[in-house]
């Protein structure tokens, strides 16, 4: 009779002890330090070198340097964060990644943040009593 | 760490007497696998006590036969159903034949296409 | 003569992780045939290979299946090294036989719920992921992702763990053995468990190794073969022996799948415990491979084979996946003649059918 019975310490048990789901979206969730949610970008910060772009493995990012826009396709990103390592603004990079996963889209399309065009700062002008 | 391993060149018409002497020595059929290159390259992989061993063959592209190892080994029947329909070789005598439709898929052999010819513009 | 039915099995069914379709041929509920088919999640990722660079390959490999993910990952990074001969560094090498074994218990225990819920048990099934859910966290912890992990990379592993975090994860790992010793014991002292599954499915020795069975389908059958006893890639340092049953039916099987999470532990203290302190996590990868190699591997279910040949270019010329269950279709076709129509599930559940990575 004990044989069929073994279940019921933990089945008892687990009737004291209080409930092991967490009432997720109404509680929030748990993150740890590495947890990969989506990609965000500053657009302050971009330099629209197109570096990400190029690297990303599916080809999720379009980056337009006559237009001056950011686009990202939620549903091909594999958060595989080589766009974050590939990006070459110093000191803090444009890219960054949110624990928090992306929000529910309810239509296919991208995600496209504007990106103002910065000019290279001008040469100086080289004096005329210089030159040759 | 890396294990050593054999592969052998063997010949079509030595592969059934090869594969039954190598059932009389107690081997295991691992796996069979098919490369595509300037020829359709066939690997018959064995293994005993953790030593691997690789018979290979090779085939024209298109329209050759092989003859079926199913009468020594009945598992080789996934292998060479999946050599047929993803491949297009014709397996010869499988005891456990699906005629082409193992891999429930639209084409026929996808992995043996011709390559593509190029569009000259007029 | 008794009248012979057709009956499908799959492609939907509440039992299967991943659709897979028998035709039953049945005379008066007993089964005398099945007939496989497959086809469903056929993507064809093989061909990939031809287009992405090869450190790319890491990541379409490791999406072939998502319960044994980083195995594969594992699997095609060792076959790339040979042939670049690269040395990994050997925290590297002990931080993957860490994540490799995780991944063991992780599916072990998914397989113990599900196949406690095949039998209708189903509060056994909802402890077993109860149990499974402080593996996961441990995943999330060190690596970034619960499922798909993206740790491994060509040349070494891509992230660290410090030495403060192994010290929580071995607390941790006695906080999950303890909880997992009440579930193990229902497994193996329920009576109602051991009268579904005995005698359910038989697999004699010879008939295994005449089939091609692999994993705990072949060790249950009383086959010693487990393939991390060639000591691949960090497991020169592990010490430990195969688990072998020899009744051959789904109870032997269970049986040696309970047993491989306690060895399963047993190896992650080990792997901590030996791991060198300090030292580098990569190593640098330069040029492209060049020639071609077999790499076998143990995933959770047997064992794996990766076919690579490079070609002297960044595209491989060809990536071939043989996964151990599709070796174990030709031995369940034999389980399945001569059982009862209410076996079934029970006996297809029992080689732990993970389709997506038969069809890749």
């Amino acid at each position: 009779m004990s044989d069929i019975l073994k279940m019921c310490k933990t089945v008892v048990s687990s009737l004291r002890k209080k409930t092991f789901c967490q009432m997720y979206p109404f509680q929030p969730a748990k993150f740890h330090t590495h947890t990969r949610g989506h990609i965000k970008l500053d657009a302050a910060k971009c330099i629209l070198c197109t570096l990400c772009a190029k690297r990303c493995p599916t080809g999720a990012l379009e980056v337009d340097r006559v237009k001056g826009y950011w686009q990202i396709n939620r549903y091909k990103c594999i958060m595989c964060i080589e766009c974050v390592h590939a990006c070459p603004v110093k000191p803090v990079k444009a890219l960054t990644t949110e624990q928090q996963y992306a929000p529910p889209m309810a239509k296919m399309e991208n995600e496209r943040f504007d990106v103002e065009i910065k000019k290279p700062a001008a040469a100086p002008k080289v004096a005329a009593a210089d030159a040759p | 760490m890396f294990e050593t391993q054999e592969i052998i060149n063997i010949k079509k018409e030595e592969l059934l007497p090869k594969v039954s002497s190598l059932l009389k020595d107690g081997q295991r059929l691992v796996q069979i696998c098919c490369t595509k290159g300037s020829k359709l390259v066939v690997d018959y992989s064995f293994d005993k006590n953790y030593k691997f061993t690789n018979f290979r063959l090779e085939l024209d592209l298109q329209g050759d036969t092989l003859p079926s190892i199913t009468e020594v080994y009945f598992a080789a029947f996934t292998y060479e159903n999946e050599l047929h329909d993803l491949f297009g070789i014709n397996v010869v005598g499988n005891k456990l034949d699906f005629g082409g439709k193992f891999y429930r898929i639209k084409e026929t052999a996808p992995f043996n296409k011709p390559p593509c010819q190029e569009v000259k513009n007029a | 003569m008794p009248k012979r039915t057709v009956i499908p099995f799959g492609p939907h069914h509440p039992v299967l992780p991943e659709p897979i379709h028998l035709d039953l041929v049945l005379e008066d509920e007993k089964v005398v045939e099945a007939i496989p088919n497959i086809g469903f999640i056929h993507r064809g990722l093989e061909l990939l290979c031809e287009k992405k660079p090869f450190q790319d390959m890491v990541l379409v490999a490791e999406r072939i299946c998502g319960i044994c993910s980083l195995v594969h990952g594992i699997g095609f990074v060792n076959g790339v090294e040979k042939i670049m001969n690269l040395q990994v560094p050997e925290r590297a090498e002990l931080l993957r036989v860490f994540w490799s074994e995780m991944s063991r218990i992780h599916s072990h225990l998914l397989w113990l719920g599900l196949a406690a819920d095949a039998i209708g048990f189903e509060s056994l099934f909802m402890h077993s992921w109860r149990v499974r859910e402080l593996v996961l966290d441990i995943f999330e912890e060190t690596t970034g992702g619960r499922v798909i992990f993206d740790a491994i990379k060509v040349g070494g592993v891509k992230k660290n763990i410090s030495k403060e975090t192994l010290g929580r994860i071995l607390k941790q790992l006695d906080k999950i053995e303890e909880e997992y010793k009440q579930i193990a014991d229902v497994f193996v002292n329920d009576f109602t468990i051991a009268h579904r599954w005995s005698g359910v499915g038989v697999l004699t020795k010879e008939q295994a190794e005449l089939l091609g069975a692999v994993g705990p389908c072949a060790r249950a059958s009383g086959i010693n073969f487990d393939v991390r006893m060639i000591k691949y890639g960090g497991y020169d340092k592990i010490s430990m022996e195969p688990i072998v049953e020899t009744a051959g039916d789904c109870y032997a099987r269970a049986l040696v799948r309970v047993r491989e999470v306690y060895q399963s532990l047993d190896q992650v203290r080990q792997a901590i415990s030996k791991m060198p302190e300090g030292g580098e996590v990569e190593v640098k990868v330069t040029g492209f491979p060049t020639g071609e190699y077999f790499s076998r591997v143990e995933q959770p279910r047997g064992e794996v084979i990766y076919y690579v040949k490079g070609n002297g270019t960044k595209f491989l010329d060809r990536f071939r996946v043989r996964t151990p269950t599709f070796a174990n279709v030709g031995p369940l076709v034999q389980m399945l003649a001569g059982c009862d129509l209410a076996d079934v599930p029970a006996i297809v559940l029992a080689i732990d059918p993970c389709i997506s990575c038969t069809e890749r």
